[in-house]
């Protein structure tokens, strides 16, 4: 098994993995080690980080030195191809005229989704974040509690390789022992900051993000993994020895040709197909779920995107990974008699509760760092953050929930900002430009949006794209608890910048202007959230529809509160848990 | 709205990067790669104008200006484009570097102003007008091309439009394009390898070890 072309699908698999992220990936995953046959279908094209990865080069030798553009947003060697917040023939739309309603839909048509350029930033949520209604009487609780999750997210986290420190923090879980790699050191920056807002009580602790700061403990890992499957384990094992240890050099964003961070195409992909379990289907894009008689999935109805043809697949199980959004789309119009509404939509909430993270931010410059003596800054994105710190000031606050600060500092490789507002010209500019260069820094708040009904998605009754497939139409609202969150964090960067002496760019004027757009942050999840109530949820604690228990939803879909801490270690936990359920299902004929 | 193009396109803005370029942060050359996302959906083409650079262009090859779509300066544009980037950008070991036009930074500016998006065709009019305005000022003041003046007299009208000393209301036209010719051409210079060195950028080089900051440096910060 393999990638593979249309000619060589089988009549029927055990399961139909849809989308190829860090959902899709994680479910190929755990599902392939333990025996699964699975097809795998990704509506981009093929991709292979380890040749196609631009890693040295720089903007010198890059169309317009890099800039961003609308088909390449994150600039021109980002590795995301074929995605964006436009996707040419895929349109959506927005319910309202009114832009404060709109959401940006951030969508990779690519093998490996978008787990080739994400931040690596891999966070678990705490207790807390599992049962924010509990805490405060805001949006749902989990079915689930940060103790049925841990066991998971040590296991990703030896899987993919996260690199952190455990600091015993309120609500910030230590991971065991051993399971962490070691942190990179803090830039001379990262520590300034550290210094100088200890005194305001804001800690700065090592981050965590899945980059390789060692080559894995291919020894003791797969074990740990895998126990009593030694076909797993030696495949494992084996993969683990062909990822390299980050160099510290190159832009985590690009991907990585060393496999050193983590990328589904790098590190899920590769042992899965290993397995001989898997076949990966491109350029396939999923149209709808077939049901049988009986109520069940039986399958998928995709696109084949080279000839525009429409094919059908069978399988015993559907899993849904193709990204919140794009898995409600698949549902909703998945409509049969059984299921006028789509698919698994009894409750009338597939689609309902999306969430965003809540983005604030603020750069500057620090005289502070002008003459900095010169050395290597680069490496493995950031290496330092802040955890949210005032849990117990909630109520003094004035909105729920809370944010962690990510930063960025040092020398970095010259862009088309270098020098850009210097004065003069000639040796005194040269020499200015010398003195600020590597002088600025910017602060990012990554903040919990609680879940509203007015922050939706739906069919559009009249948009289609260009395979006659009706498009997502979006609803947003903010609530006065992120935009006061938002406003916040503008004015802790603001504080920030005075303790270090830095120079503050410019304040937001107002609350509106204080928050990122909806869909920036690409953080996108909720849609078909889990719950212990099947008329107010669409998937139990299992990721399995209420409705169609062999349906899984795999990706972000089933999040049913956002914490600040980014989701993809979240995704990859659920779907590791959901898979191995999926699998004792499967075995004991439940299904 | 200015996109400011890719540092290490790792979650870059844009948008803000230039919310404090022009304000408080002035002159502070700050790297977008320090914020979180992009705010901007980036540089919007202009349907017909030309070969984009596509949603899913080779990323791991070279290119150079022209490969894309074709360069527009006249012969006269860009011999006032060489003198005036050698300008503003000399070498500081005149024996050992070269001058920035031997980087070619001029065909980057060509590339940027001919290229089929609309920041850059916003830039065009600017840069080229602007190129025509400082030889008809050469002549003027001294009967000849601006890549005929010696320094001092290069200098003389350089002076008069690059902000430095407040700008005399009948060059505030040329501010403008001096402005944006200096951006584009520090833009040009310091992303080559020889520009890189220039300002003290010493990444992108794999080492085994992140080393973290040097003695020094922390001594510069009062952390050591």
């Amino acid at each position: 098994m393999a990638i593979i072309s249309e000619k060589d699908l089988q009549p029927i698999y055990d399961v139909i993995v849809v989308g190829s992220g860090a959902g899709g990936g994680q479910s190929a995953y755990t599902l392939t080690m333990n025996g699964v046959k699975v097809l795998m279908l990704e509506a981009g094209r093929n991709y292979d980080p380890v040749t196609e990865t631009p890693m040295f080069q720089i903007p010198s030798q890059m169309p317009l030195r890099g800039m961003s553009t609308r088909e390449k947003p994150f600039g021109f060697t980002d590795a995301t191809v074929d995605g964006g917040w436009e996707v040419p023939n895929e349109p959506y739309t927005q319910a309202s005229a009114d832009p404060k309603t709109h959401f940006k839909w951030w969508r990779p048509r690519m093998l490996g989704g978008r787990t080739n350029h994400w931040g690596r930033i891999s966070l678990r949520n705490g207790p807390y974040d599992f049962k924010p209604y509990s805490r405060d009487g805001l949006g749902f609780d989990w079915p689930i509690s940060y103790e049925d999750v841990a066991p998971y997210y040590d296991k990703v986290e030896m899987l993919v390789g996260v690199y952190g420190s455990n600091e015993g923090l309120e609500n910030t879980p230590d991971s065991p022992n051993g399971t962490l790699l070691p942190p990179p050191k803090a830039r001379a920056g990262e520590l300034f900051v550290k210094k100088h807002v200890a005194k305001h009580g804001l800690p700065v602790i090592p981050i965590h993000r899945a980059v390789l700061s060692t080559r894995q403990d291919h020894v003791n890992f797969p074990a740990r993994l895998h126990p009593n499957n030694p076909k797993a384990q030696k495949i494992i094992a084996k993969a683990m020895q062909e990822r390299a240890a980050c160099f510290w050099a190159t832009d985590c964003g690009r991907g990585c040709a060393i496999k050193a961070n983590y990328q589904s195409t790098t590190v899920h992909l590769p042992p899965a197909l290993a397995t001989g379990n898997l076949d990966i289907l491109c350029n396939a894009h999923a149209r709808e779920v077939t049901v049988g008689a009986d109520g069940k999935a039986t399958g998928i109805i995709y696109i084949d995107k080279v000839t525009g043809q429409e094919r059908a697949v069978k399988a015993r199980a559907v899993v849904l990974a193709a990204s919140s959004g794009e898995t409600a789309r698949i549902m909703l119009n998945s409509k049969s008699n059984r299921f006028p509404n789509g698919i698994a939509n009894g409750s009338g909430l597939v689609g309902k509760y999306i969430m965003d993270t809540v983005g604030g931010r603020l750069g500057g410059s620090v005289p502070a760092f002008e003459n900095l003596p010169v050395h290597n800054e680069e490496g493995a994105g950031t290496h330092v953050y802040i955890p949210w710190w005032l849990y117990k000031d909630a109520s003094k606050l004035g909105f729920a929930r809370g944010y962690h600060i990510e930063f960025g500092t040092g020398r970095r490789m010259p862009g088309m900002g270098t020098g850009g507002a210097s004065p003069g010209y000639g040796k005194s500019y040269k020499e200015e430009v010398r003195l600020k260069y590597g002088t600025g820094m910017g602060f990012s708040g990554r903040g919990e949006m609680i879940p509203n009904k007015d922050s939706f998605c739906e069919l559009d009754p009249t948009t289609k794209d260009k395979w006659g497939i009706p498009v997502l139409r979006f609803n947003w609202k903010w609530s006065d608890h992120e935009l006061k969150q938002a406003v916040h964090m503008e004015q802790t960067f603001h504080m920030i910048f005075e303790a270090i002496g830095g120079k503050p760019g410019k304040m937001s004027k107002n609350k509106e202007d204080a928050i990122e757009a909806p869909g920036s942050i690409i953080h996108e999840v909720g849609g078909g959230i889990m719950g212990a109530d099947k008329a107010k949820s669409v998937t139990n604690q299992w990721n399995q529809c209420w409705d169609v228990p062999n349906l899984l939803l795999n990706d972000g879909s089933a999040f049913c509160s956002n914490a600040d801490k980014n989701p993809t270690l979240t995704i990859m936990a659920l779907a590791w848990r959901a898979s191995d359920h999926l699998v004792e299902e499967m075995r004991k004929g439940n299904l | 709205m200015e996109p400011i193009p890719s540092e290490s396109p790792n979650r870059i803005d844009r948008r803000a990067a230039i919310k404090w370029m022009g304000a408080v942060v002035a002159a502070a050359a700050v790297s977008d790669q320090l914020l979180g996302a992009p705010k901007e959906p980036g540089a919007k083409a202009i349907p017909g104008a030309g070969k984009l650079i596509g949603t899913d262009p080779v990323l791991n090859k070279t290119y150079t200006p022209g490969e894309l779509w074709p360069l527009t300066l006249t012969p006269a544009q860009r011999i006032a484009a060489v003198a005036l980037i050698d300008l503003i950008l000399p070498p500081d070991n005149p024996s050992s570097d070269k001058l920035a036009s031997q980087l070619g930074v001029q065909d980057f500016v060509d590339e940027w102003i001919s290229a089929p998006y609309e920041n850059c065709a916003a830039d065009k009019p600017i840069i080229t007008s602007g190129l025509d305005w400082i030889d008809a000022e050469a002549g003027r003041r001294f009967q000849k091309k601006f890549t005929e003046l010696d320094e001092s007299q290069k200098c003389k009208i350089a002076d008069d439009i690059c902000g430095k000393t407040p700008v005399k209301k009948e060059f505030k036209g040329q501010q403008n394009f001096f402005s944006r010719f200096r951006s584009l051409a520090a833009g040009g210079y310091y992303t080559t390898p020889q520009g890189m060195k220039d300002v003290g950028y010493v990444g992108n080089v794999p080492s085994v070890d992140f080393a973290g900051p040097t003695p020094e440096a922390l001594k510069h910060l009062g952390l050591a």
